[in-house]
């Protein structure tokens, strides 16, 4: 597998061209919604480009799991169920959901996802 | 009345690429106001024939089953105006094309000088995801037959195109 800077350099490229946004924003750490404005047409993009990258098959809704946001069994409310939350883990094993847990708002799940899930996302296809 | 930004194709590689042609004239009332006195073709039009010539290329790679939703601009250009006389020609190919969307990349010619530059990235979406249908089918295949496409397309192994029998 690449050296994980390797790694973040192509995901940092990818998001540069697909969200129009600077090389410099694109830190770890920043939410790819909140700090760098993607939408949900963006993810599609994204998912495009790192296939592409890394040439890896990235099915749809495994980087954003749309399909359990918006599922009634198991969003309350408004929020994430117990069974949400461990879907969304069962589902995201690359991302850090500890701080989405603790508001597990819908709309908060957008700020969850940063650079380094994508990141981490990427390692784990590679090592599949 | 339909909104037109391109005239016809000249090439067409199913599932490949396209190059169609604008023709930009001072009879189009746009540019009258466009600015008095100094027409020129807004940019916005530019990429709508771009989007024009593209989607139908992605469309057709689909077979028209889905419907092909402009989803995003990226990285457009521009290096000088289109102007009254000029004759463009886009140049569109297919980066990528999956059940969900398609990445195309779209060159804007004028004579032998790049006009202008774009990436669109298309979603396909299903009946019901919010689009209305976009065309009836025979007014959709009285463009294409407009647009000469089953006159000039080939497939990717040199064959002329069928002409749907919609």
């Amino acid at each position: 597998m690449p050296p994980r800077d390797e790694i973040f350099e192509k995901v940092r490229n990818a998001l540069v061209d697909a969200l129009g946004v600077d090389e410099d924003d694109v830190k770890p750490d920043a939410t790819m919604v909140g700090d760098l404005g993607a939408e949900s047409i963006d993810f599609l993009d994204i998912v495009f480009r790192l296939e592409k990258a890394f040439g890896i098959k990235i099915p749809r809704g495994e980087l954003f799991p749309e399909d359990v946001l918006s599922s009634s069994e198991f969003v309350n409310n408004g929020k994430v169920n117990a069974a949400g939350i461990a879907a969304l883990k069962s589902r995201m094993p690359f991302a850090d959901l500890a701080k989405f847990e603790a508001n597990p708002s819908v709309q908060n799940f957008a700020n969850t996802l940063t650079v380094e899930d994508m990141v981490r996302y990427v390692q784990s296809k590679l090592a599949a | 009345m339909r909104w037109f930004w391109i005239d016809r194709f000249e090439e067409f590689v199913r599932g490949r690429s396209a190059v169609a042609v604008k023709n930009v004239s001072l009879a189009e009332e746009h540019l009258h106001d466009h600015f008095p006195g100094a027409a020129l073709m807004p940019n916005s039009l530019v990429v709508e024939g771009m989007a024009q010539t593209a989607g139908l290329l992605v469309a057709d790679a689909i077979e028209y089953n889905r419907r092909v939703v402009l989803a995003k601009v990226a990285a457009a250009e521009f290096h000088f105006d289109a102007v009254p006389g000029d004759c463009l020609r886009y140049r569109a190919e297919i980066l990528d094309l999956k059940p969900a969307g398609s990445l195309t990349r779209v060159s804007s010619h004028i004579g032998d000088r790049i006009q202008g530059e774009a990436e669109l990235f298309f979603a396909h979406l299903e009946p019901g995801e919010g689009v209305p249908r976009l065309f009836e089918p025979d007014e959709l295949l009285r463009w294409l037959d407009q647009m000469h496409i089953y006159d000039i397309g080939r497939d990717q192994a040199g064959q002329p195109l069928a002409r749907p029998d919609w």
